[in-house]
């Protein structure tokens, strides 16, 4: 029994969601996905230990789970669209889990991303024919 | 006959669906977003489409890990939208075309396009979010539509060649259609972006520029690229990229552009929009 490689197992920091990374993950993902439902999402703030034994997460899953570690669920198997049904609700937005994978704060995250703006419309009318306004 | 009047490519960000709600389109952060799609609405206003086959991911609020259908085409009279616990306002459902589905179901299977079915099928922000952009400002929605699912959630996902290939086979679908509709085709998702792991927040500007040539004068550029390959360029969620070849495999091969627009950052993605149209028409 082996593993596939591929090319992208390579790339840092990266968690590609594959059949590997899945795999061990199937409870844990299905708890994320029930939080589709407000009903769900209410019955783990009431009892997230209970909520986990639930869906049958591993010890190292349910620790991550209660402690909000977003890098180590990742790491774990989480898939990052059904993690997300974790924390946004919760009051956590995509950037407050982007820095928490990369261990900065929300604002300099943000601020990272605001840079990849500037000279953006100086560099769209080198190219040419971009609506600019 | 039914016929494609355009193809359409937009991010289909969940941000800019919160953004819509809460009506924050002319403010400093949205405003040059929103201002360029303005130009998109005209033309949908102009051209009045009958359908819209919007293409887009799921991100799972339809489809789970049990059942992963690589491509998913809605076959329903109608395509409720649902809480998907991002906090995104529910929107009015939306009306679909089963004969329509139906007859693009059997004509990509004869063609060897193995697609699933799906008689119930709740849609996400991927679907959502695009159809707010371009309709929002109306009553009700102008188009009767069809969803089609493209998998990039769970690995492995279809290629950017297998992509563009299903929207070369949409064409020959629609356009054996009997009865007389104007289609627009939407193709959804990207740009560049990477939500998970240290490498959250990758925006590659220069790469999203290239694939909007690429998808306007050389979409062979972009069917040719690994999943690896465009990982590592556009990220592990800008991979979505490659439903922008759907909609360009269902045009001729010499396209008008009708407008061009990019914007970064929106949340943490590359936004880019295009409008094209079939040269010969």
């Amino acid at each position: 029994m082996t593993w596939r490689k591929h090319d992208y197992d390579e790339i840092p920091g990266t968690y590609v969601f594959d059949g590997k990374t899945a795999h061990g993950a199937y409870g844990l993902n299905k708890l994320l996905f029930s939080f589709n439902s407000e009903a769900n999402r209410a019955e783990f703030a009431r009892d997230k230990a209970a909520y986990a034994d639930k869906y049958g997460l591993t010890p190292e899953q349910k620790k991550a789970l209660l402690e909000d570690d977003f890098l180590k669920l990742l790491r774990l198997g989480a898939n990052i669209y059904y993690l997300a049904k974790l924390a946004v609700p919760r009051g956590f937005s995509v950037q407050d889990a982007g820095a928490a994978f990369q261990g900065v704060t929300t604002e300099e995250f943000k601020a990272a991303l605001m840079e990849k703006g500037r000279g953006l419309v100086e560099k769209l009318e080198r190219r040419g024919g971009y609506w600019n306004g | 006959m039914a016929r494609i009047v355009g193809g359409v490519t937009t991010s289909h960000i969940p941000a800019i669906g919160n953004a819509m709600t809460a009506k924050l389109e002319g403010t400093p952060y949205w405003k040059r977003f929103f201002d360029g799609y303005e130009p998109v609405k005209a033309w949908l206003a102009e051209v009045a489409p009958d359908v819209a086959v919007v293409v887009y991911n799921d991100h799972g609020l339809n489809f789970f890990l049990n059942n992963m259908p690589t491509f998913a085409l809605g076959c329903a009279d109608r395509y409720d939208n649902a809480d998907e616990g991002w906090g995104l306002k529910t929107l009015a459902s939306f009306e679909g075309d089963a004969e329509f589905s139906w007859h693009i179901a059997e004509s990509l299977v004869e063609q060897q396009i193995d697609i699933a079915t799906c008689q119930e099928m709740l849609v996400d922000h991927g679907f959502v979010v695009p159809m707010a952009l371009m309709w929002r400002h109306l009553p009700k929605w102008p188009v009767r539509t069809i969803p089609l699912a493209v998998n990039t959630v769970q690995h492995p996902i279809p290629t950017a060649r297998r992509c563009y290939a299903l929207g070369k086979a949409l064409r020959k679908a629609i356009e054996s259609y009997p009865e007389d509709a104007k289609v627009v085709i939407f193709g959804t998702g990207g740009m560049s972006h990477q939500l998970q792991g240290e490498r959250a927040g990758l925006i590659n500007v220069d790469y999203d520029l290239k694939t909007i040539d690429s998808v306007i004068d050389d979409p062979e550029w972009l069917a040719s690229q690994t999943t690896a390959e465009i990982i590592e360029n556009a990220g592990t969620e800008g991979v979505e990229i490659i439903m922008w070849l759907v909609m360009r495999g269902a045009l001729d091969e010499r396209v008008n552009v009708v407008h061009k627009h990019y914007h970064t950052p929106i949340s943490n993605t590359g936004a880019g929009v295009l409008v094209l149209e079939n040269a010969h028409a």
